[in-house]
Order: structure tokens, then sequence, then C-alpha cells
């Protein structure tokens, strides 16, 4: 890369991450401030309404209930989801816009619209199957199939999923051998961000739990919320630095199949050469 | 393999639910005397001792829609629950009333329906088929134009709507007439409590507007107008006023009921609240007990304790004013300083009718888009 | 980077197809079966209240209520709002997935963006509203400090409160979305492609109309329209910010549900539903024509 080439990207990045540094912790450092005001112009800064959410006993259970719901809901969409496509790119491409619209479905649904429509799944799975919150994992696992398939297909559309499978297959591997040693590694960045997707929204979902009477993370936040106003807010910013450490964690996490990627990603280009006589 | 364990779940559940429906059945017959489902009163139930036994025997109660700085509900709920060792659920906190009586439709046969609901008047006519018929022990001190003849609702406390404000926001430091909001000291500052085209609340805003300014509560014509000088003033703010926009300023006047405007109070030190006279719109709640509550004794034992003494003078302690309040003073057992505070009102407050309600709501429907947007 | 393979692949995964054919349908079955279960149901649930009026009788009176203008003016302002807000998401997003994706893959500062962003994504409703009131709203700390500068970003009225207000606020997740969504196809992207144009004598124009822009085209045309869709459907924040009665689609259907006046019309709520559904699918029909044209380069 030349180097005025380089210095013009560096200064992109640059008013690009400032521009989005002001515009998205703007309001956040509003509400920090917001939450720390006492009840009068003229009352002292106060950290109270932090330290009511402390004093809430219900909190860790419903905190628990939600990484639960989460663990559950990202691993069941990547075990759903990631097969599907990859059969989808190579067995069944007529199929690939049919898997699409289905996995637009629930977002063109307003939420309050879909639960009404979830209503009697969720009462005779209640009665039946079992009261327990984690249930809740089957309509979230429906709600992250928008987002979650996006970032998945975006990351397929980059690799040549045939040639690729096809070489491995050439070389005798097995279709587990296929999914988990030449396109996962492949696709770290997309399974990754997939996950953080799902993670997020099972974190941040309020409607569902709220409406089918569960109580999840948001629920219990809204309930301390209600105890003073800047109780409400403060517990509004402390939920999104939960996720914010979660989601941080968890990107640490992939960090081993990203090294391994690199390597695959290199040699990627060279696979679409036929392998030359004798290596067989 | 996933069949062969699911079958395995279903079956598994399918024996827990018939050796519980089991229990429960040798259970009822042989507790006291109390069929609490089918209890029309605590005399039914064999007194409230066995009332008392019996929902102990359930240990607990789910509410919905029911926020604990609602006109002081979380002491009736602290002081119930610390009373008998029942938990209270409470679910859906700011909750509509037909999503309470949906509530009770969807979750039908689960463990998590809701037993008793504390909905609007028009809510609770239209649904009185999800009820059962249950006489509070004060059944006598509720008027009778606040219940219905049978015991399947019956009022609980209700209120005024005013206009709640920041002394230290708005010119002058106080509102004597409703035209004073129209002044330009007001830019920007007036806001309801929600949506008049959904929030029954802010309808009544609208319909209070409207007494104020020489409408009727027939005719919801002059609040739309006068919402859309507001408006055209600069001065009305789109938002939905809550404690932290109010904390905020960002909506330093807000039209609500006098009750739930009371509770600013612990986050803006002086807020006041401004009821005009000659437009006092009055507006009660209703209770009603679920016909198949899950915890149908526990839910007569919470009916029983809000039309207590203590659970109606918990709600005077809200700002609002409880149903049994004009029986309570003659007995003397009204908490009198708590009665002091509530804000002075001079004249006969209105009480608009479900059908006059519904009038002023399809109008509002029709007519706010183009009033305000 | 094509679907098809080469003629002989093709050929021998066609006979093979055929033999196996319900073994091939097998590999897809767990997702539509899931799908048809908990997404197909309960829309085929929706669908069945919507020919339902008040009273239960059978009907169709819901549909052809569509055709009011209160109706028809919600659909515009959904429409100018989702598409407003998925244009500028898109590029906005896109350019900052941009700047992560130009960085260290394994730094930092790539861990902060997408986990924040996926924080952001599903950032909403009331505390949203609170926190742009809180920062720029009339006595926000960002606007009186400007105020204090003598810059007044109210001139005329607060826009926050209008459409343009909602747009700007739908920003606040339209645009981490797309970053994290559109991130894995920049990855995608081979420094040795550069470095063929460069080689072939092209510029960095010639670099993204000719090569990487083609070949980037269909996803960021797929992640546009996930931004249409999720702004399309999202209604907590107007439910705050708007109350002007039902402005947007979605929050018409609210109000039918869960009116507290008595005026609940489930039936009518479920067909707004349902028409979403179907304008929604006709989004899909123009983009799925609009990629064919685009992919033919993939070809």
């Amino acid at each position: 890369m030349s180097r005025s080439r380089r210095i013009k990207l560096q200064v992109f990045r640059g008013v690009v991450f400032l521009i989005m540094g002001l515009f998205f912790l703007g309001p956040i450092a509003a509400m920090f401030e917001f939450s720390t005001r006492g009840n009068s112009v003229i009352a002292p800064r106060t950290l109270e309404a932090w330290t009511n959410i402390i004093k809430t006993p219900d909190l860790v259970d419903a905190i628990i209930a939600s990484l639960e719901l989460a663990a559950i809901t990202s691993i069941a969409m990547l075990v759903l989801l990631l097969p599907t496509m990859v059969w989808v790119r190579l067995r069944l491409p007529a199929l690939y816009r049919v898997v699409e619209f289905l996995c637009l479905l629930p977002l063109t649904i307003p939420a309050i619209a879909l639960v009404v429509g979830l209503f009697p799944i969720s009462r005779w799975m209640r009665i039946n199957l079992s009261d327990s919150i984690l249930m809740l994992s089957f309509f979230y696992l429906v709600l992250v199939l928008p987002y979650s398939y996006r970032a998945l297909d975006a990351g397929l559309a980059a690799l040549d999923i045939r040639t690729l499978s096809e070489a491995a297959r050439s070389l005798g591997a097995g279709w587990a051998t296929v999914m988990t040693r030449v396109i996962v590694p492949n696709m770290s960045s997309a399974i990754l961000n997939a996950s953080l997707l799902a993670v997020a929204v099972v974190l941040g979902e309020y409607t569902f739990a709220n409406l089918l009477t569960y109580e999840n993370l948001q629920v219990a936040i809204a309930y301390v919320g209600l105890v003073s106003a800047g109780t409400s807010i403060a517990v509004a910013v402390a939920s999104l630095l939960f996720a914010f450490v979660l989601l941080m964690v968890l990107s640490f996490v992939a960090r081993p199949r990203q090294r391994g990627a690199r390597a695959e990603k290199t040699l990627a280009p060279v696979q679409l050469v036929p392998p030359a006589a004798g290596t067989r | 393999m996933k069949f062969a364990s699911f079958t395995r779940h279903v079956g598994v559940a399918a024996m827990a639910f018939l050796v519980v429906a089991a229990c429960g059945g040798t259970s009822g017959g042989g507790n006291a005397s109390c069929v609490a489902k089918s209890a029309k009163s605590v005399t039914e139930c064999g007194g409230m001792d066995a009332l008392v036994a019996a929902a102990k025997a359930e240990g607990k109660l789910n509410i919905i829609a029911t926020p604990p700085d609602w006109a002081n509900y979380g002491a009736s709920i602290d002081a119930f629950a610390a009373k008998y060792g029942i938990k209270i659920t409470s679910a859906n906190p700011n909750g509509s009333s037909q999503e309470e009586v949906d509530a009770i439709k969807n979750l039908a046969g689960t463990s998590s329906a809701p037993d008793v609901v504390d909905v609007g008047l028009s809510v609770a006519l239209a649904n009185t088929a999800l009820f059962a018929n249950y006489k509070v022990a004060t059944w006598n001190d509720i008027p009778d134009s606040q219940k219905e003849a049978t015991g399947l609702w019956w009022q609980d406390y209700g209120g005024n709507m005013g206009v709640g404000y920041d002394p230290s926001k708005i010119p002058g430091g106080s509102i004597s007439s409703i035209q004073d909001l129209l002044g330009s000291g007001f830019k920007s500052k007036v806001a309801l409590a929600g949506d008049p085209t959904k929030s029954n609340q802010a309808l009544n805003g609208v319909l209070m507007a409207s007494l104020a300014n020489g409408g009727s509560v027939t005719d919801v014509s002059k609040g739309v107008d006068f919402f859309h000088s507001l408006k055209a003033a600069g001065n009305y703010v789109p938002i939905i006023g809550t404690a932290a926009t109010v904390k905020a300023g960002t909506t330093p006047v807000v039209f609500e009921w006098d009750y739930l405007s009371s509770s600013h109070g612990k986050d803006v030190s002086g807020w006041k609240i401004f009821e005009p006279t000659g437009a006092l719109l009055a507006n009660y709640y209703t209770q009603a007990i679920n016909k198949e509550a899950p915890h149908p004794a526990a839910a007569r034992l919470w009916e029983e304790y809000l039309f207590s003494d203590d659970g109606q003078n918990n709600w005077l302690k809200g700002g609002a004013r409880p149903v049994r309040q004009a029986a309570m003073e003659k007995s003397g057992k009204l908490d009198a300083a708590a009665a002091a505070k509530l804000p002075k009102v001079t004249g006969t407050p209105v009480f608009p009718t479900a059908d006059q309600q519904t009038a002023a709501g399809t109008y509002v429907k029709a007519h706010w888009s183009s009033a305000v947007g | 980077m094509s679907l098809a393979g080469t003629p002989a692949v093709n050929t021998a995964a066609r006979s093979a197809r055929s033999g196996r054919l319900p073994l091939t349908w097998l590999g897809v079955a767990p997702f539509f079966v899931f799908v048809g279960l908990f997404l197909l149901l309960p829309t085929g649930i929706i669908a069945a209240g919507s020919l339902g009026d008040k009273d239960g009788h059978l009907t169709l009176s819901n549909f052809t209520e569509l055709q009011q203008a209160y109706i028809i003016k919600s659909f515009l302002n959904s429409a100018v709002i989702s598409i407003a807000s998925a244009l500028v998401g898109a590029l906005a997003g896109a350019l900052s997935a941009y700047a992560v994706a130009t960085g260290n893959p394994r730094g930092t500062l790539r861990r902060i963006v997408t986990s924040a962003s996926g924080v952001f994504a599903q950032f909403g409703g009331v505390t949203l509203v609170f926190a742009f009131l809180a920062a720029i709203g009339p006595v926000g700390l960002l606007r009186v400090l400007l105020q204090d500068h003598g810059v007044d970003i109210f001139p005329n009225g607060v826009w926050l409160y209008d459409m343009s207000g909602l747009t700007l606020i739908y920003m606040y997740f339209q645009i981490p979305l797309m970053v994290l969504v559109f991130l894995p196809a920049l990855d995608g992207i081979r420094p040795q492609w550069r470095e063929a144009t460069e080689s072939l004598g092209g510029t960095t124009w010639h670099y993204w109309r000719y090569v990487a822009g083609p070949l980037l085209a269909p996803a960021f045309l797929g992640c546009t329209l996930l931004l249409f869709a999720n702004a399309f459907s999202a209604y907590a924040t107007a439910a705050v910010l708007l109350t002007q009665g039902g402005v947007i689609l979605p929050l018409q259907i609210s109000n039918l549900f869960t009116s507290e006046t008595g005026q609940a019309q489930p039936g009518l709520a479920k067909a707004l539903a349902l028409a979403m559904i179907a304008i929604v699918t006709i989004v899909m029909l123009l983009y799925t024509l609009l990629q064919r044209r685009t992919s033919r380069w993939l070809r």
C-alpha cells in the first residue's frame, strides 16, 4: 500500500471513529449525568440511583436466567442456521430465497403482533412441557433469525463454498469435518457477529418476556426502575455496560479460531487450483 | 433420539400433572371448609380464619399492571406479603387495562395467570364473563353506583384529572387557570402522560381540558381544540410525560391523575397540582377477581385486605381517594393527615360513564392527529 | 465466488440429487420444522384472527378497513422513515464497518466496536428516547452547552419531536446493526484483488467501481433490506416520541391491540400485521430483482 493511501486511510478512520464516538457516547454520557442528579436544582450529586440497583434481590435471578437464555439461543441459532445455510447453498439453491424470506419474516411482524400469535403456543408449552423461563429460548430463536442469518450470509457469500467443500470431500473429509474444519474457521468473523447479535437480542428483549409474564433481565430492570426516575436511567446504563462487557468477553472466546482462520484465508485461494498430480 | 426424549418429557409432565391434580383435589376437600373458587364472600368460605388458612396454603398471588408507586400500591403489597407470608408476583407493571384482561385469556390454565385485575371501567364492563362473583366484607360501604350488584366488579380508588407542574420552571410559579398554559412562558413545556388515542389517562386529560374550556363530558371537541392551540403556540410537547422526563425538565407540566402526579414530588421538590374549578373530571378504577384464578383463596384475601381500613388508607396515602372514603370518614377510621394532603377541590366532580368515554375516544381518534400532528 | 460449479460437477451433483432426493431435503428439515412451528403457525394464527370481527364472526371487513385514509397515511409515514433510516444507516454503517475492517482484525479497537455495536443494535424504546432528550432535547446537556456558545439547534421549534427526530434516533440502532451484519462481507475482501487491480493499472476508483463494489453489492443490498425491515417494524421508540395517535403502522397495530379506552380492534390489528408482511414481501421481491442484476458480475 502506498504511503499517501495509508495516510488517507488513517485520516478517514480517525474521522469516522471520532464522529461515531461522539454520536454514540454522547447520549450515554447524558444519561449517566442525569442519573447522578439530586431531586432539585440545588441538591448535590448523588449515587443513590445506582445503590438502589444493588439493593434489589430479584435482579441476580433475572440476570442468570437471561444469561442462560442467551447461551441456549445463540448455540441453537448456530446449530440450526449454519448447516441449513450451507446445505442450501450446496445442494438446494432453489430454496435460497425461501430461506432468506423466512429468516426475514420475524422482523416484518412487529413484536407486539407476533406475541399475539405466540400466546396459544406458549400456553400449550407452559401447561404440557414446562413453566420454566427457558421456554422463551424457542421464541428468542425466532427473533434472532433475521439478524444472525444476515451476518452468516454475508460471511458465506465471501467464501466459495462449493469449491472448498468439494476439494475437502475429494480429499476424503466427511461432512462433519467439512463443516468444522473447513467452513467454520473461514467464517469466524461472521459466526462471532451472528452470536454477538443473538446474545444482544436476548439480553435486550423485553416485550415477549413481559407479556408472557416471565422475569428476564429487562423485565427486572424495568421493575427496579419504578423506584425513581434516576434509578430507571441508572439501571438502563448498567444493563448496557453489562451487555457490553459480556460481548467483549465473548469476542475473546472466539480468538483462538481466528489464528487458524488467518492461515486458512491465505490458503483458500490456492485451493482453487486443482491439486497437483501426486499429492493425492 | 430427539423424539424419544421428547415423548419422555411429555410423559413425565403428564404424570406430574395428574399427580398434582389428584393432590389438589384431596387438599381442597380436606382443608377447612373453604372452596375458595366458588366462595362469593368471606362467610361462604367459613370465615376469615378459614380464608387466611386457605390463602396461606396457596402461598402465592399473581397481580398485574400494578406499579408500586401507583397510588402507593407498594405499601399494600409489602404489608400483605409480610402479614400473611404470601409471595406476590407483580407482572407487566406498565401494562394497560386491555393487556390485563388479555393476560387472563392468554395465560388461562397456567400458574402465572393473573388472580385479580385492576382495570378501567369500560374494560371491566366488556369482560365480565371472565370475572368471579365475590363481595368483600365491607361491601355495603361501597356506593351502589360504584359496584356491580352480584359482585362481578367493584371500584377501588380514584382521583381527579389535574395539571401537575414544577413551579420553578414556569413563569409566576403557579397556575391559576388553564388558559395560563397558552402563555408564552410555557413554550415546549406542556405534555400529556400518554397518547389519547390509546391511553385512558391521556383521553381524560383532553376531556378535562374540554370541561375547562366550556365543553362538557359529552363534547370533547373543545379539549381537542385547546391542545391544537397549545401546539400552535409551540407549548405542546408530544412525548409521553414520565417520571424521568419530569425530573429532567423536559416536561415540567403534565396532565395526569392527581394521585399519580403526586409521586413526582419525590423527584422534584415543590411539585404542585392544579385542578381547575368547575372542571373536575373524576375517574375510579375497578377491581375484579379472575374466575379461573390459579390462587383463588389468596385472590379473595387480597381483596379483603385492599378493602379493609388499612388497604384503603394506603391508597389514601398515595394521593388517591379510596372508594370507602365517605364511610370511613363517618366511622373515623380515615387517615386524617393523608386526607388533608389531597388537592383542595371546589365543586362536584363529574364522572364520565363508559359510553361517554367511548364516544369521546372515537372523536379524539378521528381528530387528534390533525389537531396536534 | 460463483454458486455454479464446473459443468462436470453440476451434472454429477444433479444426478446425485435426483437419486438421493429425500435425504437432501432431510438436511433442511430441522430448519423448516422449527420455522413452521414457531413462525408460520403464529402467522397463521394471526391470519385466522384477522378474518374475524369483535364478536368472532367471519368477515373480510378488516381488510376493507385497510383502505381508510388514516391507515394509508400511517403506511406512508412508516415507509418514508424506514427507507430514509435504512439508506442513511446503511451508508454510514458501511463506512464505519470499512473503518473497522481495515484495522487490526484481532485488535482491541475492533473488539470494542463490534461489542458496542451489538449492544447499541438492540437499544431502543423509552430509554433511547430519553437518552436523546437528555443529550440534545430542549433542556439537554449538549443543547444547553451549544446555546451557551450561541448555537441554537432548534431555531424553528423542536424538530426532535418530529419524524426527522425519529429518523435520527433510529440511526442509533441502525448504524451498529449495519456494522455487525456487513463486516463479515468486508472481511472477505482479499488484498490480492487490490494488488491485481493495481498491477493492471487501475486506480482506487476502478477498484471500487469494477472489483470490490460489485462483489460487495449483494451483501450491501441484503443488509439494507434488513435495516429497512428493522425500521419498518420498530415501534417502542416511536410510541414514546410520537403521541399524535398511530403515526406509523406499528403504532397503529399496538393501539388497536392495547387500547385502554375499550376501543381495541384485534381483528384489524392482525389484518394490519398481515399487510406489513405483504409490504415487506414486495420489497423483498424488488430486492431480489435488483440482486439478480448486480450479481451478474459474479457469473
